[in-house]
């Protein structure tokens, strides 16, 4: 498939029979799922399932041994893919923010359009003072990460991926290193984004937050995926037994 | 595997396990506890280098009691040859240092640098040099390059005696390539993967990644440390003496010898040598010890 054949019709990402080691490890054993542009998907499940392997290998932040991983038709596990041009439609916000910290907030978010896509230093900077406005983040453009709160960092790293206008956003449990005040807001953020018709994939462990916006819920363990369905018939009635559990735990 | 800090608010520091650009797990050389020497000249107490200058200019005295050769005189003699043994001698272990820092701190880069890269062709060999500097005697280095740079070369036409002194700074230059390539590799890993994950998944390439924004953040930690690798070198200087380098110890031999040979003489003389070194690198110590400190509690 290539890059041209691709239409809105099919699925932006599309996962088949994935399977991933690290050495004799197998993390995922053949995950399959497919998500719709502007659709939301939560990825749930207890720890050391393999989430964050699975979400990293969209951007080819892993690679994976076997099956495929297609991005808007491009073929992710191909050792001729273009990595750059993959990861300028796939943007990514992590755990652990992981602003530059030797760079201010607005600069954090101007870097790579200018750097990366060479884009022009005004045009850009106008876009990210527009996106540090949309995160609610106006006033803090000149502070350096080190002087921001976690969630306000979280929502700094949000813009910066937004400012590279990627297609998919793809959040690895982004408020599990916040405290419970700061949750919210990022959170707010991220509904924000949703509700514009953003494509969302989010690890996460805030259940209440994945019933309210995602599309389509699933839950792994082990490596593989148990259960998936949208959160009115996911969350009223799980079949698997590891599901009930897990959900019994966390609710 | 470890476990990502889930305290609010407090982030641990190596954010992911996951395997970017983690290919060792030796100290790296960029750390605190490396400063040692620094430390240790920076925090040396006033009274100390008074009972070294006084032991130093006291000892003619002592030991000179049955003899006829005064303090004074002693005095006198260091006195005499005192712009002697520091235009003509120490001049050069601070020119010697100073170019042997320049160039092996060029070389050491570009070695550190081609450390961390992810093809092994270049990894291993640069991995392989700055062991074998690093772990090598000073002095052994030092007799291989003078016996092995030729005596003189050729260039167009005129022949030109390679001085040994210069030999003295290609030998030197070795090992503090190899070290500040340990400096520079020890920053480089000292950041976060974290930091070349967030700049991967922004489209950057790993060229981009590196100079704009790795190093840029361990640039201010590499510098402690490379000046402490310069008082180092500073004080390995006298090896050259050995050499029959012009510096400041092989002059102050030379003046021993011109004042008879006196054994009264030994210790002013080389004490004072000592009294130089320590009073030169004495300020770049404090410099770095407190430059450490500022660079700490920046990042
Ligand atoms: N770089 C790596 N090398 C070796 N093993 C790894 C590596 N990264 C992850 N793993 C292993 O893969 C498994 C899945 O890890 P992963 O981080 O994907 O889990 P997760 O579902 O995101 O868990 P959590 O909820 O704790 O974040 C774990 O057993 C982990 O130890
Ligand atoms: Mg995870």
């Amino acid at each position: 498939m290539t890059e041209s054949s691709w239409d809105e019709s099919q699925p932006i990402v599309s996962i088949k029979d994935v399977h991933k080691s690290f050495g004799n490890l197998e993390v995922l054993k053949g995950i399959s799922m497919d998500v719709m542009k502007g659709e939301v998907i939560c990825i749930i499940g207890p720890s050391g399932s393999g989430k964050s392997t699975l979400i990293r290998c969209i951007n080819a932040l892993n690679d994976i041994q076997a099956g495929s991983i297609t991005v808007e038709g491009i073929e992710v596990n191909d050792s001729k893919l273009d990595k750059l041009e993959l990861r300028k439609k796939v943007g990514m916000v992590f755990q652990q923010y992981n602003l530059f910290p030797h760079k201010t907030a607005l600069e954090n978010v101007m870097m790579a359009p200018i750097k990366v896509l060479k884009q022009s230093p005004s045009d850009v900077e106008s876009r990210a003072r527009a996106l540090i406005e949309k995160v609610r983040l106006q006033g803090k453009e000149d502070s350096y990460p080190g002087e921001l709160s976690g969630g306000q960092q979280q929502r700094v790293a949000i813009a910066r991926s937004l400012a590279m206008n990627p297609d998919i956003m793809l959040f690895d449990e982004v408020t599990a290193a916040l405290d419970p005040e700061t949750v919210k807001e990022v959170l707010v953020t991220i509904k924000d984004l949703a509700e514009e018709g953003m494509t969302c994939m989010l690890v996460t462990h805030e259940m209440g937050f994945a019933k309210e916006i995602a599309d389509h819920i699933y839950f792994t363990d082990r490596g593989v995926i148990v259960e998936h369905g949208p959160p009115a018939t996911f969350f009223a009635d799980a079949k698997d037994e590891r599901t009930k559990e897990f959900l019994s735990q966390i609710l | 595997m470890i476990k990502p800090n889930k305290i609010p608010g407090i982030q641990s520091r190596p954010s992911t396990d996951l395997p970017v650009l983690k290919p060792f797990t030796a100290k790296a050389a960029g750390e605190p506890e490396d400063l040692l020497f620094s430390r240790w000249l920076a925090s040396t107490p006033i009274w100390a280098w008074l009972l070294l200058i006084v032991i130093i200019f006291a000892w003619p005295g002592v030991s000179s009691a049955a003899s006829s050769y005064t303090m004074t005189q002693a005095f006198q003699a260091l006195w005499r040859w005192l712009p002697f043994i520091i235009t003509g001698g120490f001049l050069f272990n601070v020119i010697i240092s100073f170019f042997a820092m320049l160039i092996g701190t060029a070389f050491g880069v570009v070695l550190g640098l081609m450390q961390i890269s992810p093809l092994r062709i270049i990894r291993w060999p640069a991995q392989f040099l700055t062991q074998i500097f690093r772990n090598s005697p000073w002095l052994v280095l030092l007799f291989i390059v003078l016996l092995a740079l030729p005596f003189e070369v050729e260039i167009a036409g005129e022949i030109i005696r390679i001085p040994d002194w210069v030999k003295a700074v290609f030998g030197l230059c070795l090992p503090i390539m190899a070290n500040i390539s340990e400096v520079v590799r020890g920053a480089i890993n000292s950041v976060p993967s974290g930091q070349w994950e967030a700049a991967e998944s922004l489209a950057y390439t790993r060229q981009q990644t590196l100079w704009q924004i790795i190093l840029p953040q361990c640039f201010k930690r590499m510098i402690p440390p490379w000046m402490n690798w310069y008082a180092i070198l500073t004080m390995a200087t006298p090896l050259c003496s050995l050499l029959g380098v012009e510096e400041l110890i092989t002059l102050s031999r030379q003046a021993i010898e011109a004042e008879n040979n006196r054994p009264e003489l030994l210790v002013p003389f080389y004490g004072f040598a000592l009294l130089i070194f320590f009073a030169y690198c004495y300020p770049i110590a404090r410099a770095t010890i407190a430059l450490e400190r500022r660079f700490a509690v920046k990042l």
